[in-house]
């Protein structure tokens, strides 16, 4: 399989504070990576310099992705080159309605010309594919939408932007446990039709990886992966917690 | 002006009928007022009308609240107070600044309409159109004239309800549009009809539209609806720097009236407009107000709620842009009776050192049971030299009443950028796409051809305003 990303030594910083630590990391085309590590960790940091958050600074390091150093290269750049990210905080956007949104994100990404209908019959296909309803097309943007609901249309634009990588940063989180089955079902059934999508799916707890079954798993601790492992690794996690593997790391320093 | 009707009109210079020796001068005198009055062939008691407003006027002093200092700016002695068309046409073209022409150019506004909006064609037409439309209405009975026309044929209906809103003495610009006032729309609907298509006042006929002192007067009798629309969104370019209207609202019992005003005047420009609406038993008023362009803009469409459970709504959305301009404007409801309900909306939006503020004033007199006011002011400002202030005034006098009062200041959040940005919207369309959802509340009331248009030239004003 062809590489899709590769990151070699990437350190980041906000504010002037130093948050990503030199870090690695290889995904191959139609790879399901998850990224796990506690609150704080630097998990959030990670995926907004991928996407390219203009808060956030590279101070060394490089992001290949898919054969292009993007690490200058502004969000709607990297978007066009198939670069997604799925929100851990959805904004709202008061006026604008999903459907005018994704219109206009559509033809950004992808040049096209589409007739307000069909791009309506396009839209409700991916809707119906994810059993969302199709009143959410004329709701204005993540307003007053539950969690759930939020992250659900985080998929829904994922579907409709066709992403080569998706960076799904804890679309887990918030949770109840029925949302959470949705969720994970709706990202499965989408990559279940696009096996070619590369998903790297930063959480927090393992819950959501007995629906997603990653082929890598990496743990995430202050800045940096610190471990990687199979299916298996996640399971380790959730009996033994974080705990071990931080010892493991302060004794190597 | 509806850029769909475009190729259905035509212009053209209209031939001066009356053949007055009248030559316009600057400073305003009795004689003009006089001349103004008699050159309209008008009845009397409108001619003692205006000669004793022109007395409130001179005794007037200026407003002392909004922006005083561009207000005494103002030299009265140096502005025309009465151009006749024929006069007005003869400006040319090559006078309309550039930067209005290029405007017209990117909104595509078609060559005969660009004359008008420039002032340099007096009036345009649409015979065709505004036909067919006035055999309409004639049948249901509806009277739509320009306010000239109107005192000539009915002036009984005139004289009944004439500044009986806005009086001379409420302020000086009133008191002043009262002295010298020309043109302007004259409307009465009778009992029971409802006209259903929107009014348009640029479907008025032999009459100065853009006029400096426009006085506007509509009549919705019981039980009867209507639509009126006027303005729009290109910019109106005036060598006239003084633009001082009064509009008359009346909506007897159950009656609606809705009137939607798009405003987009050259830089130049003072206007000072004053809207007073009163609504009498169970009826509707909604004002709908969009504001570009001038200098200063200064306007607060108000309402009396005089009759049990009238509902008043004020919709109102401001564009400050540019260090040069201050849009100050704003709503005020009057609640007399009791049941009764308003809505004020207000959204502004300030950029390039742009300044807008809202005034607001909600009132609920002392016997006025049961009321319910909602009051929305939201202001966006899209750097860090504009300014954007709020200025809202309560005086409650009952104990029954329910207020909600929210007001926001915002910023357009590098959060929201980012996101949008993320699914591969530019910096410029992520920033409009942001402002078209701020405005969306005051767009989607809007006929469909005037929210396009007010779109695009949002569009337009916020092209370059990144980096
Ligand atoms: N805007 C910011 N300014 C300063 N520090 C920040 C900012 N965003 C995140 N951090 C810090 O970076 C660290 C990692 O946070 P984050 O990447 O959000 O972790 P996670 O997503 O794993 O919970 C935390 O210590 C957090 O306080
Ligand atoms: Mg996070």
């Amino acid at each position: 399989m062809p590489e899709l990303l590769k990151i070699k030594n990437l350190q980041a910083e906000i504010d002037g504070k130093k948050i990503l630590h030199g870090l690695d990391l290889q995904i191959n085309t139609g790879e399901i990576h998850a990224v796990m590590g506690r609150n704080g960790s630097g998990k959030s940091t990670f995926s907004n310099t991928l996407m390219g958050h203009p808060a956030y600074k590279i101070s060394s390091g490089e992001i290949n992705f898919n054969g292009t150093v993007i690490n200058d290269l502004k969000p709607n750049e990297r978007a066009k080159l198939g670069l997604f990210l799925g929100f851990q905080y959805p904004l709202s956007i008061p006026g604008v309605t999903v459907a005018s949104f994704l219109r206009q994100a559509h033809k950004a990404l992808k040049g096209d010309t589409a007739s307000p209908r069909d791009f309506r019959k396009l839209l409700y296909e991916k809707m119906d594919d994810l059993e969302i309803e199709h009143a959410f097309a004329t709701r204005y943007i993540n307003d007053g939408f539950s969690g759930g609901e939020k992250k659900r249309m985080e998929i829904l634009q994922m579907a409709m932007l066709e992403p080569k990588l998706a960076v799904l940063d804890e679309p887990d989180s918030g949770l109840d446990i029925d949302s959470l089955k949705l969720v994970a079902q709706s990202i499965n059934k989408y990559k279940e039709k696009n096996p070619q999508l590369g998903v790297l799916l930063i959480t927090h707890y393992q819950r959501i990886l007995d629906y997603l079954r990653p082929d890598k798993v990496h743990v995430f601790i202050d800045g940096n992966i610190v471990e990687s492992g199979g299916p298996e690794l996640a399971v380790e996690l959730e009996k033994k917690g974080y705990d071990w593997l931080a010892e493991k790391e302060a004794a190597k320093a | 002006m509806a850029l769909e009707l475009n190729n259905e009109y035509q212009y053209g210079f209209h031939d001066s009928e009356e053949n007055y020796a009248f030559k316009s001068v600057r400073g305003l005198t009795k004689e003009i007022v006089l001349s103004i009055s008699k050159m309209k062939n008008e009845p009397l008691w409108m001619r003692e009308f205006r000669l004793k407003a022109l007395e409130i006027f001179y005794k007037k002093p200026m407003p002392k609240w909004g922006d005083t200092e561009l207000l005494n700016e103002i030299d009265f002695e140096n502005i025309f107070y009465y151009v006749k068309s024929s006069e007005k046409q003869e400006k040319s073209w090559e006078d309309v600044p550039k930067e209005i022409k290029n405007t017209f150019d990117r909104l595509g506004i078609p060559e005969a309409e660009r004359k008008f909006l420039a002032g340099v064609s007096a009036q345009y037409e649409s015979e065709v159109v505004y036909h067919s439309l006035r055999e309409d209405l004639k049948k249901l009975g509806v009277i739509f004239l320009d306010m000239d026309s109107g005192l000539r044929e009915y002036p009984d209906i005139v004289k009944k309800y004439f500044a009986t809103i806005v009086p001379p003495e409420d302020n000086k610009f009133a008191a002043l549009n009262s002295a010298v006032w020309s043109g302007g729309s004259f409307i009465y609907i009778p009992p029971g009809t409802n006209v259903e298509i929107p009014l348009q006042a640029y479907f008025r006929i032999n009459t100065e539209n853009m006029g400096q002192f426009e006085r506007t007067l509509i009549i919705a009798d019981e039980g009867s609806s209507v639509h009126y629309i006027e303005g729009c969104t290109a910019p109106t370019y005036s060598s006239d720097s003084l633009h001082s209207a009064v509009v008359e609202l009346i909506a007897l019992k159950n009656a609606k009236i809705r009137y939607t005003t798009i405003q987009n005047w050259s830089k130049n420009v003072y206007n000072l407009v004053t809207k007073r609406a009163v609504a009498h038993e169970g009826a509707v008023v909604e004002w709908l107000d969009g504001n570009m362009g001038s200098k200063l803009t200064m306007k607060y469409p108000s309402i009396y709620l005089v009759g049990e459970r009238a509902h008043g709504e004020v919709v109102s959305v401001a564009l400050a842009s540019g260090s040069d301009q201050h849009q100050d404007a704003g709503a005020k409801i009057i609640h007399i009776a009791s049941n009764t309900t308003s809505v004020i909306t207000s959204k502004s939006i300030s950029r390039n050192g742009g300044r807008a503020s809202y005034r607001g004033l909600l009132k609920v007199h002392k016997g006025a049971k049961n009321v319910k006011s909602t009051v929305k002011c939201d202001a966006l400002m899209l750097d860090e030299i504009s300014r954007s202030d709020t200025y809202p005034t309560m005086e409650i006098s009952e104990k029954c009443v329910q207020v909600e009062h929210e007001a926001t200041v915002s910023k357009i959040e590098d959060e929201k950028l980012f996101y949008l940005m993320s699914r591969g919207l530019s910096e410029e369309q992520a920033k409009l796409m942001i402002v078209n959802g701020f405005m969306e509340p005051f767009v989607k009331e809007l006929p469909m051809e005037y929210a396009v248009e007010l779109n695009r030239l949002i569009e337009l004003e916020m092209e370059g305003s990144i980096g």
